[in-house]
């Protein structure tokens, strides 16, 4: 490990192969992401990750790191962009904090809070997006999504089961399931996959489970999401 | 229809396609013929006999425009909506239809016969408007012949029946040069690139090229590339990037056991107001295959691909007739031109409706079967392209200029044009003139040359490359087409001084909206919040403060976007603010604030539902609006 480069002035390690991301996580620099999850392949959608590599900018989640490169990340204008597309994930969908099962849990509303939105800003699109509650232990609410893909790469590289997948295009992209009803209770989807650990916001839910933990006491009101990543970053996710 | 007989046309075709997963478009776009729409049973049978799930297959066909998984009628129609054919007046020919048939715009008719919705620019531009009836193009409408086609349709005659003249479509060439001039000979152009190798170890050398692609040591194609390099020839395809270093890649990369090279075409000319691909392949078929060939001799390709936009689906049996003479006269397949060894064929996909599949690497997703959203990159087509393997994706005109080159040498090619820019460019000219259709000029001819010649008056604007590309006022009609000023793919739409420039920007505005694939976010919700501000504008309640809200906008698909289609969706708002604001004051009620809630306009709903327009239906708004 005797290459590095320099993120925000820090000089970072990092082995052949390994994207931006992966380098600076290890080193303890956060970069703002939600579709990348380091057990998966990058998927590279989001762009919250996105850095200033010699003045270009790009995903880091895909981006390889290369010897001597000098990425910027913590700059004003990088993260006024990152709050924008932050505020078009929240006014894309129907995201309701406060009556949130996974409010203190979720990912985009941590990262809201670590990139200061302090509102929407853009006018809500207010998708209608029934929810599909067929299953006998999970309930999918798809007003949460943002398309991350998380759950359709578990899915499928884990689980080996397919049960998630994109479908239509553009505003129109909307998560589908399995089954020839369009219903997760006509899947082989169990609890158990890991497909149903991944979500980042609250789409994949536990029935009769709900605010086990009490608001307060949840993951990133203990630690906001950012703080210094003292652990391997192989617990995120929820 | 019943599931047993749809499970016999999927069948049919799936076998037809080698059970290969990888041409599902194909399959899909073939089943829908045969059943107008993907019945849930047709996904049921194709999930078997291809062996993938049937997410994967939902999720293929929810991406592409023309694939219906819903009944869509029996009959398919689709008005291009591109700003030519709104200036040439669609709307009236799609409420004419509509009315005829008794059927809402959008909608399917009562008893399930027909359709009639909006579609993307068709790429008949010059002979608008235009429709697509179940995917066959269908130009130069007046009201007469919408009348013909509505009865048609409701006396349920087949399409095949239906008069030959409804489905010609016009060449239109008004400017030829060396490739809409050209009567190259079928195979004229390998045998010049063939006869340039140095004679010793021709054979052997080629032999090698084609199926090893062994980078060094192999005269014939090498020299192929050599000429090329010194035609300095440039990509057609609007990105302009130099021909030899992709192809040079190409040969280059390493090839992995069992791999191959593949060489591919572009011609999903998807960039509203271009339509010269569209000609190219009808009336110069053999020079295109022919500079397909030649790139595959060039970097050492033994498989190809022509990626048809699905717009142009009626070319296919012309397309693949052309190719069947192509291997029999040895222009295609083994032993070409009987060099041992010297191996190349393609086949023809195409496409079903997204214009994002004209970026090289959603091309090549599709191509394999798959959504059309742009790959990461790198690693670039060039090393990692079709199927991993080493892949040239080059738009229709290159390959038609490479076959000149190959024939008549680079330094013929590269003394036409200008110094930065070698060859010459075809236009697809259409709006506002007299005689719309194809010129193709040297590089550098003006913007007022061009507008000369094809008889434009009281010019005030020229949209040169499409919505993605540049808009120019009379200010600038003496800068001249070429790298070194404006490059462009090939569109030429001109707007004189009756249009309104902020119309075409919504248009163009409301196309990237629908275009978007919606993999990365900026794009996604950006160009759908761009739409909004211009709705918010059209409809008169825009305030300076939009104006800001463009500009940050633009800004965040510039910087954040996955690919082209969102780095440049804002262009044609920033142009036609900076070069046509009039057009936007005029809708500016008052200059500070102006609410973007119209309650009359809500209460349109409540009008429809209950079929009342008298004055006590409506309210008269503080603020004006269209009430």
């Amino acid at each position: 490990m005797s290459q590095t480069f320099i993120i925000d002035g820090k000089t970072v390690p990092f082995e052949e192969g390994e994207t931006i991301i992966q380098a600076a996580t290890r080193a303890g620099v956060f970069i703002p992401h939600l579709c990348y999850h380091p057990e998966f392949k990058p998927h590279g959608s989001c762009k919250l990750c996105t850095v200033k590599v010699n003045g270009r900018q790009t995903a880091s989640c895909t981006m390889r790191a290369m010897a001597g490169m000098v990425v910027e990340s913590e700059t004003e204008e990088i993260n006024a962009e990152r709050r924008a597309l932050t505020q078009m994930l929240f006014v894309e969908g129907n995201h309701f904090c406060p009556s949130c099962e996974q409010s203190g849990n979720c990912q985009l509303q941590a990262t809201a809070y670590h990139l200061g939105m302090m509102s929407p800003h853009y006018d809500h699109f207010f998708p209608n997006r029934p929810v599909d509650a067929s299953h006998p232990e999970v309930l999918l609410d798809f007003n949460r999504c943002i398309l991350c893909s998380l759950c359709v790469r578990a899915s499928r590289d884990v689980d080996g089961k397919n049960v998630f997948a994109l479908s239509g295009r553009g505003i129109g992209t909307h998560l589908i399931v399995n089954a020839k009803s369009g219903q997760l209770a006509d899947t082989n989807f169990t609890l158990a996959d890991k497909a149903a650990q991944v979500c980042p916001v609250g789409v994949i839910l536990k029935k009769r489970k709900g605010f086990a933990v009490p608001i307060g006491e949840r993951k990133y009101d203990k630690a906001p999401i950012g703080a210094p990543i003292s652990e391997p970053a192989t617990t995120e996710g929820r | 229809m019943h599931a047993e007989a749809v499970a016999g046309i999927v069948d049919r075709v799936v076998t037809r396609y080698r059970r290969d997963p990888t041409c599902m478009v194909q399959i899909l776009r073939e089943v829908q013929e045969a059943c107008d729409w993907i019945p849930p049973e047709a996904i049921d049978r194709m999930q078997t006999m291809l062996g993938v799930p049937r997410t994967k297959i939902e999720g293929v066909a929810g991406f592409y425009s023309f694939f219906y998984t819903r009944p869509r009628g029996k009959y398919r129609v689709l008005f291009s909506d591109n700003i030519t054919d709104r200036m040439l007046g669609n709307k009236a020919m799609m409420d004419r239809l509509c009315n005829n048939l008794w059927v809402e715009r959008g909608k399917v008719s009562e008893d399930g016969l027909v359709s009639v919705g909006k579609t993307a620019c068709t790429g008949m531009c010059d002979q608008g408007p235009a429709m697509l009836v179940n995917n066959y193009a269908v130009a130069g409408l007046t009201a007469e012949r919408i009348d013909k086609i509505a009865e048609l349709i409701r006396e349920r005659v087949p399409l095949a029946s239906w008069p030959a003249e409804f489905f010609r479509v016009e060449d239109n060439v008004r400017r030829a040069d060396i490739l809409l001039g050209s009567d190259l000979k079928p195979g004229d152009a390998l045998l010049a690139a063939r006869a340039r190798a140095p004679s010793d170890g021709l054979m052997a050398s080629n032999m090698r090229s084609w199926r090893e692609g062994l980078p060094t040591g192999l005269s014939g194609p090498i020299s192929m590339l050599d000429e090329i390099k010194r035609a300095n020839l440039r990509g057609r395809g609007g990105a302009g990037f130099t021909t030899a270093l992709k192809w040079e890649a190409c040969r280059n990369a390493p090839l992995k056991a069992g791999h191959q090279r593949i060489v591919v075409c572009n011609a999903d000319e998807g960039e509203p107001g271009t339509f010269k691909d569209r000609v190219l392949l009808q009336k110069y078929a053999d020079l295109v295959f022919e500079g397909m060939t030649v790139a595959a001799y060039a970097v050492g390709a033994t498989r190809g691909f022509l990626y048809l936009r699905g717009e142009y689906r009626y070319m296919l049996d012309h397309l693949n007739a052309v190719l069947a003479n192509r291997r029999r006269e040895k222009l295609l397949g083994s032993d070409i031109l009987g060099i041992p060894g010297a191996d190349f064929d393609l086949e023809i996909h195409v496409g079903a409706g997204a214009y994002v599949c004209g970026e090289e690497s959603a091309l090549i997703e599709s191509l394999e079967g798959k959504r059309g959203t742009p790959r990461n990159r790198p690693p670039f087509p060039v090393t990692n392209g079709y199927l991993d393997q080493p892949t040239i994706v080059n738009n229709v005109e290159t390959f038609a200029a490479a076959a000149m080159i190959a024939l008549n040498g680079g330094d013929w090619y590269a003394s036409i044009g200008t110094k930065h820019s070698a060859g010459t460019k075809i236009l697809s000219v259409s709006g506002d003139c007299a005689r719309p259709g194809l010129y193709e000029y040297p590089f550098g001819v003006s913007i007022r040359q061009v507008l000369a010649d094809c008889g434009a008056e009281n010019t005030q604007a020229v949209q040169v490359s499409g919505p993605s590309g540049i808009c120019v006022d009379e200010s600038e009609f003496d800068r001249c087409i070429g790298f070194e000023d404006i490059p462009t793919a090939g569109a030429f739409t001109v707007f004189n001084n009756t249009r309104d420039m902020f119309e075409v920007a919504r248009n163009y505005v409301h196309f990237f909206q629908h275009e978007s694939c919606g993999f990365c976010t900026p794009c996604r919700v950006g160009t759908s919040l761009l739409k909004n501000l211009m709705d918010k504008l059209h409809n008169g309640c825009g305030s300076p403060y939009d104006f800001t809200e463009i500009e940050k906008l633009n800004q965040l698909l510039q910087a954040m976007s996955h690919c082209g289609l969102g780095h440049t969706a804002c262009n044609p708002v920033l142009d036609t603010i900076a070069k046509f604001r009039p057009y936007y004051d005029k809708r500016m009620i008052q200059q500070d604030f102006t609410p973007a809630f119209d309650l009359d306009r809500a209460l349109a709903a409540a009008r429809q539902m209950t079929g009342r327009d008298d004055a006590a239906a409506h309210l008269t708004t503080e603020s004006g609006g269209e009430a």
